[in-house]
């Protein structure tokens, strides 16, 4: 048994007194979750203290919570990994801070409104089957390996960790976010899925679809599920683009390209090259394009602000890197490799990783 | 006071399946859950979905599958139903967007479970469950012009009409704490099991009991409710569920000696006999020190594949990793039985209707009985999707002819004055908290009617159970607050459960044999001759319940000795 230090960040909103810490003090063994004392606290010191959950095995997606600061399942953390350094040795016990998830308004205590949020993302998406017609008279006939593919994204338990971390979202409320573009994927994965086309074209389309993430892996880490949501956004831009040549009027394919292109050219990024090929693609006709320059005046503040802080040179910025001969050819190589290859990789909890394992001893 | 044709309590597989179907066949419909659907402890179904939808595999081979798992007190009239209508079922899953796993062919794959003479179990790696739930979900929000759906609303209780018919329910917006009476012409009960009366239990805390109190308390007949399935694999400290789909897949048990002990217990099905027979062989094992010394058996899943484990059993090898601490993969993981399900339940016929006229009881809450004494893996998945469908159609049809029932404003009062007395019950002097009361009931009823019971012990646990009913209406209540006061649904919970724990424990006084789950010490023989039949526990308006007797149906398969 070790004590503990549970500090809840509490709101009544009967109360007019707004959000509050309360300490509890619980004792459990370090293997117990941060789910076992929240209830503990509950049930045997003040029942009034609101959480979500039912099922305590991550499965049901109820107790999403931030704990000391980061999105997780309250009932799949232990408490030995909650705190820093684990029960002090001098008796003074190790604290365990508990607060409702971000970027959803809180109901009550831990309880955020997840309708107001990530269900109304989730719709955004069409989150239903379109079937392929005709409907066969028995199952669709298809690939066992796209089904088990799909499965890594139907594992979604809708707990809303990856919205309540996720950067875009919170500079861009209206982004559709990392669970409903998972979920989104869940059907243009699908083979029996009729409508992935324009699944597609819709959220490459929309300013706060698929291009509208910013690359943070924060949702990746949260994903208690290893649903990995920012590869899903991923892998729609590379279907969107690479398989249904969707080139969308917020110049997210367009970037993404010109990024790609840029890597392979210059083996590294040319930031001069990379505005007005975001919006001309590799032409240079499309270097004159008007919004181009528009966006070029747009982003000096930026652009200053970078020069001044010395993350970018300014000759080195217009100039290109230079990268020495030989690590060029490896970057070339790279891209040989990988672009040479017919089939796409994916990464997919459900199957990569085996192979490469020795066998047990 | 919304009004609709058909209202639906509880958004799991049955519920929600039960609500497309009246849909469907033209109903307005409303379904109400205490907690947001997905979060149903549908979703915690792991291993799969039965069906004979195979060539080479049979509707009446899984019939006599359930009917032998059963111990014959199935009823063979509905268990014909479920298995004849399973294949079509699966189809209609995999239409509207079940990722089945495919074999090689690409057409659907399936595996072997316990207690089937075929490997006729369809499954999406270990969360069959979640992703069914998840499948009707989407469906539910395809369909959301035609179903009102009323999240996180907990139903108080059901309400009758003066000519004693069901016709609707008082429920509790748990966000506002606002109290509406919900008018409907038929009522459909599917509210799910009761694996909280336990204590450890695989069942998620939402499994109260709440819809077997609720419609016990009008006087619906509770049925088979001895019936009480352990698990026979079960992490030791917490309960938690380590599917079927693991034996399945080629996992061994073992005790702490290394012998594979199931070559003795059961010497053609091995693992993969029914539940009732492994639990009790490990039973026997640890009681007789052959077992572990923190009481446990050895799962063995590496004799599976690491590939397959890490493709087709994905939750056990998070489950393992976070819950026990070890990767299931590589080494044996330690289980023992754990309570798992509830074959019993209010009694319905095979369209789901109760004797309680307009009330139908659909899924873990329902007993019809396709379970008898002992369910199958990937049997209830099975019976949530049949009769809800069934009941939904059923219900919705039947309603279309009634007026639309009223609800006195007066009723709503006093339901209301109950809550508003609850919270502000005062605590007395020395009165237990409620969580008290629940681990004592919990614990009591995994002591004394688990896998092996007997007289005495039956009577200590019913003892317990009326001292628990006396003080439950005293217990202490910390929230004073409107908006998601949890305090309030957990003092109903614990007065639905303390009834379910009485029901539970007077059938298994009543049964003296033994059959399917029921094993009794002191009665260890299957006695045809004299208990061949279910057992009911009703209230007939009376405080003191009553047991009475139902007949099993048998059409084809007359009862014989039951080996694996």
């Amino acid at each position: 048994m070790a004590d503990y230090t549970l500090r809840v960040r509490r709101f009544d909103p009967e109360q007019t007194s707004g959000p509050y810490w309360q300490e509890f003090a619980v004792e459990l063994e370090p293997h117990r979750s941060v789910l076992d004392a929240i209830l503990t606290a509950k049930e045997e010191l003040d029942g009034s203290l609101g959480i979500r959950c039912s099922c305590r095995a991550a499965i049901c997606g109820s107790c999403g919570v931030r704990v000391n600061g980061r999105p997780a399942l309250a009932c799949n953390t232990h408490l030995r990994d909650a705190t820093d350094a684990g029960p002090a040795a001098d008796g003074s016990t190790a604290t365990v801070t508990v607060e409702p998830m971000g970027n959803m308004p809180v109901l009550k205590d831990l309880i955020v409104d997840m309708d107001a949020v990530h269900w109304k993302k989730i719709h955004r998406v069409t989150p239903w089957l379109l079937n392929r017609r005709p409907v066969p008279e028995r199952e669709y006939v298809v690939p066992h390996e796209d089904m088990v593919d799909v499965t890594q994204t139907m594992a979604c338990i809708q707990c809303g960790a990856c919205v309540s971390d996720c950067l875009s979202m919170e500079v861009d409320p209206e982004f559709v976010g990392p669970a409903a573009a998972a979920k989104a994927y869940r059907f243009v994965g699908d083979p029996r899925d009729a409508e992935q086309r324009q699944r597609l074209r819709d959220l490459a389309e929309d300013p706060h679809g698929i291009y509208d993430c910013t690359h943070c892996f924060m949702c990746i880490d949260a994903c208690p599920k290893g649903v990995a949501p920012m590869s899903q956004i991923m892998r729609l831009r590379r279907i969107s683009g690479s398989d249904h040549q969707i080139v969308d009027r917020n110049n997210g394919e367009r970037h993404e390209e010109a990024f790609t292109t840029l890597v392979r050219d210059y083996g590294l990024l040319h930031e001069a090259e990379l505005l007005p090929r975001s919006y001309g693609g590799n032409s240079w006709f499309g270097k004159f394009h008007p919004a181009a320059g528009l966006e070029l005046v747009d982003s000096l503040p930026s652009i200053a602000r970078a020069v001044a802080r010395r993350k970018v040179k300014p000759t080195q910025a217009l100039r290109g890197h230079r990268l020495a001969r030989r690590d060029l050819d490896a970057v070339h190589a790279i891209f040989e490799r990988v672009e040479g290859d017919a089939r796409r990789h994916e990464l997919n909890l459900y199957l990569s990783g085996v192979e490469e394992e020795a066998p047990a001893p | 006071m919304p009004a609709h044709d058909v209202l639906i309590i509880g958004a799991g597989l049955a519920g929600q399946r039960a609500a497309l179907a009246a849909a469907q066949a033209g109903a307005s419909v409303a379904i109400v859950s205490k907690v947001h659907p997905v979060r149903s402890h549908s979703v915690a179904a792991a291993g799969g979905i039965n069906a004979a939808l195979n060539p080479g595999d049979s509707w009446e081979s899984h019939a006599f599958d359930t009917v032998k798992g059963s111990d014959y007190l199935g009823d063979q009239d509905a268990i014909e139903i479920m298995c004849r209508a399973a294949p079509d079922e699966i189809l209609w899953l995999e239409h509207a967007g079940v990722t089945f796993h495919r074999d090689e062919a690409g057409r659907l794959g399936t595996r072997a479970f316990g207690g089937a003479s075929a490997a006729r179990t369809y499954y999406v790696a270990d969360i069959t469950g979640q992703a069914i739930l998840h499948v009707l979900y989407e469906q539910l929000m395809k369909h959301h012009e035609r179903v009102d759906r009323f999240e996180e609303w907990f139903t108080t209780e059901l309400v009758q009409d003066d000519g004693g018919r069901c016709c609707g329910a008082i429920a509790r917006d748990v966000r506002s704490g606002h109290l509406d009476a919900f008018r409907a012409k038929a009522v459909v009960l599917a509210s799910g099991g009761a694996g909280q009366v336990f204590r450890p239990t695989t069942n998620a805390l939402i499994c109260t009991g709440d819809g077997m109190a609720q419609a016990y308390r009008i006087g619906a007949p509770l049925m088979d409710m001895e019936m009480i399935q352990y698990h026979p694999t079960t992490l030791a400290e917490n309960g938690f569920l380590i599917t079927e789909g693991a034996r399945g897949e080629g996992a061994q048990l073992f005790n702490a000696r290394g012998e594979r002990f199931m070559e003795r217990y059961a010497p053609n099905k091995l693992e993969l006999a029914s539940r009732d027979v492994v639990c009790r062989a490990e039973q026997t094992e640890i009681d007789e020190g052959r077992g572990f010394p923190d009481g446990t058996i050895a799962l063995d899943i590496t004799k599976v594949p690491r590939k397959r484990t890490l493709e087709a059993l994905r939750e056990i090898v998070n489950i393992g990793r976070d819950f026990a601490g070890v990767d299931i993969t590589r080494e044996p993981i330690h289980i023992k039985p754990g309570m798992h399900y509830i074959m019993g339940g209010v009694r319905a016929g095979t369209d789901g209707r109760t004797p309680v006229p307009g009330l139908y009881a659909v899924g873990e809450v329902a007993c019809v009985s396709v379970h008898g004494g002992n369910r199958l893996g990937a049997n209830s998945l099975l019976d949530t999707l049949i009769f809800g469908r069934r009941a939904g159609e059923h219900a919705a049809h039947h309603a279309v002819g009634l007026p639309m029932p009223r609800i006195e404003a007066a009723r709503l009062r006093d339901a209301q004055a109950e809550i508003d007395a609850l919270v502000a019950r005062v605590p007395a002097p020395g009165s237990r908290r409620i969580s008290h009361l629940k681990r004592e009931l919990g614990e009591t009823m995994n002591r004394y009617v688990a896998v092996y019971r007997d007289a005495a012990g039956l009577a200590t646990a019913h003892e317990v159970v009326r001292r628990l009913k006396e003080e439950a209406p005293r217990a202490a209540i910390d929230d004073r607050g409107a908006v998601f006061n949890q305090d309030v649904l957990a003092a109903f919970e614990l007065g639905y459960m303390l009834d379910v724990a009485e029901a539970i424990v007077l059938a298994a006084q009543e049964r003296r044999e033994s059959r399917g789950a029921q094993f009794r010490v002191d009665y260890p023989r299957r006695d045809d001759a004299g208990w061949l039949h279910h057992i009911t526990v009703s209230r007939n308006g009376q405080e003191v319940p009553r047991t009475g007797t139902e007949p099993v149906a048998i059409t084809r398969w007359q009862p014989q000795e039951r080996t694996y």
